[in-house]
């Protein structure tokens, strides 16, 4: 009796393999999106020297280590100068912007509300967990009103952002989210946003049990997923302005935007013949 | 299992033979394709591995479907799934 891979582990041609296992903990949900990004590039048959792959810092921008294509960990936050700086000096590649909640919405913030605003073109997967997972749990902006964190003891009492929101307010053609439990979806979204022109942003919650769920009743990655599952809904389309995330509340996953508007290198006149 | 209404075809196509791999030692135990299996194919291992960590492992006698979900939920790359042929293909 002879086996034949039927789902060979396509995979393992686009990790290094040389690195793995991953830092990641166990339960943490990185791995699964990574995962989901690398099928859709897959599926989408993209030659894996024009792919490029920028990150930032925390613990989903390690991402940019295991995977066997050009990638940069650039400094905290700045991962969207970079990639912004990379799209311009090359404009063939793919540029891929894989990071945190934290790296890009907070000390990123800024880099993250005109990027969407020029329409840069770029597609962006933000991994939230909703806290600063490498540094070791501290509450973040994306934090929901009461969770409890390493900064916030006795709960949140900042109001927290919504990243959907965040990015359709400033101008994204492309806003996504899913859980980590979404997976079909999740890969779905992603290859569609790395087909639009123009500032495409996919936002994967996932679970961190080591440091936040641990904190909110939730201690792990398995915990994190049954939450999902009983709490998520699908609304393809909903407005984006109301799908904020409060404290083990409802999660509405979907795709919210998805409009075309003249990217930077277009108006930039960016194309092959002026290059 | 009862059907509503027979598949038309359903003499005639025969579900494959699957089976779930596992790389023990990447495996941290998150419990991830035991829970989420469609089948209860999966379950946690007698014995640790080399990290100390509980694996998952396939349990022979539930019947694979193939849907997947366990290869892509995991977050170490670790699980894949594989047909078995009864006879040898030609060659
Ligand atoms: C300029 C600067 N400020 C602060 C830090 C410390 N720091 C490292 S990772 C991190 C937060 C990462 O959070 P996030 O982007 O959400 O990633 P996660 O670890 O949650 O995946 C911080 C504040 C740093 N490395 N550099
Ligand atoms: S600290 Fe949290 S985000 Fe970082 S690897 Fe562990 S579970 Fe994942
Ligand atoms: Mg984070």
């Amino acid at each position: 009796m002879t086996i034949e891979i039927a789902n060979t582990k396509v995979i393992d041609q686009y990790i290094r393999q040389d690195r793995m296992p991953h830092i990641w903990c166990p339960g943490c949900g990185i791995g699964t999106v990574l995962h989901a990004l690398i099928r859709s590039l897959v599926k989408g048959g993209y030659d894996m020297d024009k792919v490029a792959m920028v990150s930032g810092i925390g613990c989903t921008a390690r991402a940019a280590g295991y995977v066997k294509m050009d990638s940069f960990h650039t400094t905290h936050g700045r991962a969207l100068p970079f990639a912004t700086g990379l799209k311009l000096a090359n404009p063939d590649l793919k540029v891929i912007l894989f990071s945190g909640d934290g790296d890009l919405v907070s000390i990123g913030g800024n880099h993250f509300i005109h990027a969407a605003r020029r329409n840069m073109d770029i597609t962006v997967i933000c991994v939230n967990n909703f806290n600063y997972g490498m540094t070791g749990g501290q509450m973040g902006p994306t934090t929901p009103t009461g969770a409890r964190t390493s900064t916030s003891r006795s709960g949140n009492y900042e109001p927290s952002f919504s990243i959907p929101a965040l990015a359709a307010a400033s101008g994204a053609v492309y806003v996504a989210r899913w859980t980590c439990l979404h997976l079909r979806q999740l890969e779905n979204s992603i290859s569609e946003a790395l087909t639009r022109k123009g500032f495409s942003l996919v936002e994967a919650i996932s679970p961190c049990p080591t440091v936040y769920g641990r904190l909110n009743k939730q201690p792990t990655g398995l915990d994190q997923m049954k939450y999902y599952q009983t709490a998520s809904s699908v609304e393809n389309g909903a407005d984006p302005m109301k799908v904020g995330i409060e404290l083990n509340g409802k999660i509405t996953c979907g795709k919210f935007v998805d409009i075309e508007r003249p990217s930077y290198l277009e108006m930039a006149g960016f194309d092959k013949e002026t290059r | 299992m009862n059907y509503w209404r027979k598949p038309l075809d359903r003499d005639k196509v025969k579900p494959g033979d699957f089976e779930v791999h596992i790389l023990k030692d990447r495996c941290k135990g998150c419990r991830f394709c035991i829970d989420f299996c469609p089948r209860q194919v999966l379950r946690d291992s007698d014995d640790l591995n080399t990290k100390g960590y509980r694996p998952a492992a396939a349990d022979p006698a539930k019947q694979c479907i193939n849907c997947g979900f366990c290869v892509i939920v995991c977050p170490e790359f670790a699980v894949s799934v594989a047909m078995r042929l009864e006879k040898e293909p030609n060659v």
